[in-house]
């Protein structure tokens, strides 16, 4: 099978679950942005996402989409660790050209997927893990997200812990986008610094909008300002 | 008046494939900031020859840019620190007097070390062998200007043309991927009307030998622009990406 046999299949599934993820990630970010602007709408959002069965799919392909890039991303590491052979450079360094986060890839998706797993547990366990199950996981209802949000945040440790993760996310994003089309051959001479500059704002706007959100609460503006 | 410097090389050593190698020293006077790079190890294995010993092995051919036989890590960088330079172009006088100079051989699993700087590059013409070329028949010579050709297209391929298959893009690449490489192959042919009759079959060819050979994923660092002799852009790996993608959805 061509997408897992060869070096550019097995990038075409890494580009393609990256931009599945950007997407969702895009969607994500506009959603929770509400919860500035309106907590109710918020809310309105999170019953709508509860434990149905289109949020349900959703979810599942999502998690599917995650899985999948997490796999291929161990497997492509260790390929290419493999590849660069057992003996290495005494002197290795870098040109300007050559971005921070395009080398650390691996190191940055760890660091979002640990993360991600604290980000579970603080909401999707209590929200839409309690409306499954029936169990009531958390203090507050499953759909009343904004109360979960502003609770968590009125911790300053949690808003720093999610700056932090965003910056990880972001330093991933900024070369995972133009990566991802570059990938996909959706790229040329003409093209490739565009692309990139595109990379940049597409990553930014989705970090900014999440980010926006504990920056909000750290200023004290969730508890009314 | 001649400039001249006096360097230390740290020099890998390695008897052969199977041996271990290690870093040796070696100080060397009096040279001559015009003398190119390779120039200066001639006169140490000179030097070497004279005291009886083994002299460093290392690859060279033409000497002025064009062949791709010349290698070398040179302080961190494959052919030097230099941008759109091969380590026979490299000159002496881009160093400081007094200077440690590491030398390195490419270090990448599909190009294991023959001797001391020397390594294996038949990788490269393995994977031509699979697919970079334009089949023809024998016979008379067609016309220059029978097949109209646009010169956006004309030059876009003479530059990918340029790659000379020296592997300092695999030497360079974190991952040991041969895509920059690769896509200047498949990309000096794809762009012209003569080399798209093949262009899926190659495309598929020539990469399913570079992943047997065992190069790297790429991950697109652009390491290997950055290092690449002949500038050759990472944008041809997009045409690459392009190229093969289309031959494999078709089937
Ligand atoms: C919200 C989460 C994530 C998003 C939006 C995302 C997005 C992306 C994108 C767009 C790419 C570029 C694909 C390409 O170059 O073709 C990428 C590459 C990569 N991702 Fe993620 N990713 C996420 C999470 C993760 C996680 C959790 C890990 C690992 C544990 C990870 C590891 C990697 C690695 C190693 C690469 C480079 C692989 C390569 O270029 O061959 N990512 N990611
Ligand atoms: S692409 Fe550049 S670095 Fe790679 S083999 Fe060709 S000339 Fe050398
Ligand atoms: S020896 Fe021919 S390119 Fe350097």
């Amino acid at each position: 099978m061509w997408l897992i046999d060869s070096s550019i299949g097995r990038k075409f599934i890494m580009s393609i679950t990256g931009v599945f993820l950007v997407l969702f990630l895009l969607f994500h970010s506009l959603m929770n942005f509400t919860v500035i602007i309106s907590p109710e709408a918020y809310n309105a959002i999170c019953e709508f996402l509860g434990a149905n069965w289109y949020a349900l799919v959703g979810t599942s392909v999502l998690a599917a989409g995650f899985v999948i890039h997490i796999l291929y991303a161990l497997y492509l590491t260790a390929q290419n660790m493999r590849a660069r052979g057992k003996e290495r450079y005494a002197v290795s360094k870098n040109q300007k050209s050559v971005e921070w986060a395009s080398q650390n890839m691996l190191i940055l998706g760890a660091i979002v997927l640990g993360f991600l797993v604290l980000h579970l547990y603080n909401f999707w366990y209590k929200m839409q893990f309690a409306e499954l199950t029936g169990i009531h996981t958390g203090q507050f209802h499953p759909a009343d997200g904004a109360a979960y949000v502003a609770d968590l945040f009125s911790s300053p440790v949690y808003c720093v812990i999610y700056i932090v993760w965003l910056v990880a996310l972001w330093l991933h994003l900024t070369h995972g986008v133009w990566s991802a089309l570059q990938s996909l051959g959706l790229n040329n001479k003409t093209w490739l610094p565009r692309v990139k500059v595109i990379s940049n704002i597409v990553s930014t706007i989705v970090i900014l909008l999440f980010v926006s959100i504990p920056v909000y609460y750290l200023l004290g503006c969730g508890s009314g300002c | 008046m001649e400039k001249t410097i006096n360097v230390t090389l740290k020099v890998w050593r390695q008897a052969g494939p199977k041996a271990k190698g290690a870093f040796e020293l070696y100080k060397l006077d009096n040279v001559s900031t015009d003398s190119s790079f390779l120039e200066m190890l001639d006169v140490l294995n000179e030097k070497l020859i004279k005291e009886r010993k083994e002299p460093i092995v290392f690859d060279h051919d033409c000497r002025e840019g064009i062949c791709g036989m010349c290698s070398l890590y040179i302080n961190g960088h494959p052919h030097g620190k230099d941008g759109e330079t091969t380590t026979c172009q490299l000159h002496m006088r881009r160093f400081s007097d007094g200077e440690t100079i590491v030398v390195e051989p490419w270090r990448s699993a599909a190009f294991p070390v023959i001797k001391d700087l020397m390594v294996d590059r038949s990788a490269y013409d393995k994977i031509i062998q699979a697919g970079g070329y334009v089949s023809v028949n024998t016979g008379g010579v067609p016309d220059g200007n029978a097949i109209p050709i646009s010169k956006i297209k004309a030059d876009e391929a003479m530059d990918a043309a340029s790659c000379i298959g020296c592997g300092a893009c695999a030497a360079a690449c974190k991952n040991g991927s041969a895509m920059l490489f690769l896509a200047a192959k498949v990309s000096q042919l794809a762009l012209l009307p003569q080399g798209r009759v093949e262009a899926s079959a190659r495309a598929k060819a020539m990469v399913a030998k570079m992943d047997e050979l065992g190069f790297g994923n790429c991950t697109n660092t652009g390491a290997c622009e950055a290092e690449c002799p002949k500038a050759i852009s990472i944008s041809h790996i997009a045409r690459l990406n392009r190229e093969f993608l289309c031959a494999k959805f078709q089937d």
